[in-house]
């Protein structure tokens, strides 16, 4: 964006306790995102990933710690300043998140228009570039209803990168996809994260996507409430000294009887 | 960085060949030229061959990329060969990723014009589906009021019992204040007219054959129809939107039975008891009004019991029990019809309350004819 100083899109993740009442989530949460990371959070169900990602987005408060963006906390930010740093950030919702009340175009439109100085004439070339860019070219007057589960993921994705946000977040991109639009919804992600610069963050624990795309990763454990692993996924699978993390990369059914017990 | 206007040239260098020219920042803020005039200009020269060139270009963003997706999507209409040149870092690479997939090739009609809205035949049209609809709906539901007379549907009585807790007692508060206020507006009426002829101790008549026949159940109604109906809807049309029709029907259960019946006979049973407390608090609030105009208590009663009769009362309460049925018919029908989305949600649950109401005028006006015939 023109009035924004162009910043390291780095965040930091400071001792960071989430905790629902008084039932703790995750506790003592420390790791970096470092600019242009494919970065996935990834553990089993329940364990808080999808938690870990409201807290980043700002949609829940930390039960104590902070999550730095560039360096400055989102939590002891005013409002304005946490406006400014949204806009930086697309996301796409587990279930997408488009209005179903607006046609593709007006989804895609409405933050265009509401934080941009972009005229009506561009912000509909913008949106038709945008829905190309997904593979959706010519389906700015369809309805969210009236597309595929997987067409609405990718319509969520345009939406989110109406910005050129410097971050991306996805929870559970491919939840609901078959193999095949899986494996396209991750390469459109790298795809549109290489040429635009972007980190993405990505809440997952779909294996293929998990080593296909992330240089990156944390672990959540769902028994000692902390992260367990941080670092490549491959490098983990490999090498890490937690034999859960190991199971779980491997998809071993050890991993599984474990976690029930 | 210089703040240059974005810019093109059209250049041709060879025969056949037109080079587009960039130049400029082509990011927001900026009010580039837009392509029908770039169309044009290609459209005099008849080349078969655009090239773009970008090495004059500054900072871009998506506005450039609208622009050369634009270019792309004419050069391939028109079977233009179409490359580009010294574009910056990432273009090519977006622009290849935006021309993958080929273009979606039917523009939807999305709304139609609200001109062809007020065609009558159209309109004709609809109320005709509409009245189909109904009256399917109306023959499902007796239909699965048979089975369940028979025992065999599949209607759950703690669901039944569910729907009258909420249907009943919830609703007493605004019942109370509604009904009150009727019978208070009744007395007053009737009162200014009968003072002229000395004649106000007949308020009383007026009020309670007034709440007991008339008022006390078509203002049960309609809040029950803004209440209850426009839930019902609401449930229905999100449990649509859920896919748990679906699960309820691939079980083999006809959500008529295990969806509406409990609903509508819910209503069926708590209308009315709810209009016989609604007739009473109206008589109430008349009787207060009545005071306020030196009618006391005691006349107002003896003069009350003289108006009292058994088919005031029934006639009431079988406008309940038709007002219940019409209530829930709307709602259940407009929350099944509903579509998937949250906003067919907001549409079912609207229809539900227009379509009751209307429902309520028509069948209280033919009620009150069939009965002044029948001189009840």
């Amino acid at each position: 964006m023109t009035d924004v100083k162009p910043q390291p899109s780095d965040i930091e993740i400071r001792d960071l306790t989430m905790a629902y009442g008084s039932s703790v989530i995750q506790r003592d949460l420390n790791f970096t995102i470092n600019e242009g990371d494919i970065f996935v959070i990834m553990g089993g169900s329940g364990c808080g990933k999808s938690t870990l990602l409201k807290h980043m987005l700002g949609l829940l408060r930390p039960h104590s710690g902070d999550i730095l963006y560039s360096g400055n906390s989102f939590f002891q930010a005013s409002e304005s300043e946490q406006g400014a740093m949204r806009q930086r950030w697309g996301i796409t919702y587990q279930s997408g998140g488009l209005f179903s009340a607006m046609t593709l175009a007006e989804n895609i439109t409405l933050p265009l228009e509401l934080y941009t100085q972009y005229t009506r004439a561009e912000i509909a070339d913008i949106v038709a570039y945008k829905l190309a860019l997904v593979g959706l070219a010519g389906y700015q007057k369809y309805y969210p209803s009236e597309i595929s589960g997987g067409m609405q993921k990718r319509a969520a994705l345009a939406r989110a990168i109406a910005l050129d946000p410097k971050i991306l977040f996805f929870d559970e991109p491919s939840a609901g996809l078959d193999p095949i639009s899986s494996r396209l919804l991750d390469e459109l992600i790298v795809q549109i994260k290489e040429s635009m610069g972007a980190t993405v963050v990505i809440v997952t624990h779909e294996l293929p996507s998990i080593f296909a795309i992330a240089n990156n990763s944390v672990y959540l454990d769902n028994i000692s409430h902390t992260m367990i692993a941080y670092g490549n996924p491959s490098d983990l699978r490999d090498h890490s000294t937690e034999p859960v993390v190991r199971q779980f990369l491997t998809r071993s059914a050890a991993a599984a009887i474990e976690e029930k017990s | 960085m210089s703040s240059q206007a974005p810019q093109y040239t059209i250049q041709d260098d060879q025969q056949d060949t037109a080079t587009l020219v960039l130049c400029g920042e082509w990011q927001q803020g900026q009010h580039a030229a837009s392509f029908s005039s770039v169309k044009s200009e290609l459209a005099s020269r008849h080349c078969t061959h655009l090239c773009v060139d970008g090495s004059a270009l500054g900072e871009w963003d998506s506005l450039l990329m609208g622009f050369l997706l634009q270019c792309h999507d004419y050069c391939s209409a028109q079977g233009i060969a179409f490359d580009t040149h010294n574009m910056p870092n990432g273009v090519d690479q977006l622009l290849a990723v935006a021309t993958a997939v080929e273009a979606h090739p039917e523009e939807k009609q999305l709304r139609s014009s609200w001109l062809s809205r007020l065609d009558p035949g159209r309109l004709a049209k609809e109320l005709v589906e509409h009245l189909q609809e109904s009256l399917a709906f109306t023959g499902e539901v007796t239909i699965a009021l048979l089975r369940l007379a028979r025992g065999k549907a599949n209607t759950r009585f703690v669901d039944f019992k569910n729907f009258c807790y909420q249907a009943g007692p919830h609703a007493f508060a605004i019942i109370s204040l509604t009904s009150v206020l009727v019978g208070m507006i009744l007395a007053y009426l009737g009162a200014v007219q009968l003072k002229q002829f000395g004649a106000e101790v007949y308020v009383a008549n007026l009020v309670v054959i007034g709440m007991l026949r008339e008022m006390g159940v078509l203002m049960t109604a309609v809040v029950m129809a803004g209440r209850t109906g426009a839930a019902y809807a609401a449930q229905l049309g999100t449990m649509q939107t859920n896919e748990e029709i679906d699960a309820i029907t691939t079980m083999g259960i006809s959500p008529i039975e295990f969806l509406v019946l409990p609903r509508m006979l819910a209503l069926i049973v708590i209308m009315p008891l709810l209009t016989l407390y609604a007739d009473l608090l109206g008589i109430v609030g008349g009787g207060i009004v009545a005071g306020g105009m030196g009618i006391t208590p005691i006349q107002y009663i003896t003069q009350g019991e003289t108006a009292l009769s058994f088919a005031h009362v029934a006639v009431g309460l079988l406008k309940a029990l038709v007002f219940a049925v019409l209530i829930a018919v709307a709602g259940c029908r407009a929350g099944i019809n509903s579509g998937r989305s949250s906003a067919a949600v907001g549409q079912a649950a609207t229809n539900a309350v227009v379509t009751a109401i209307v429902y309520l005028i028509v069948a209280d006006a033919a009620i009150n004819i069939i009965f002044q015939q029948l001189k009840i």
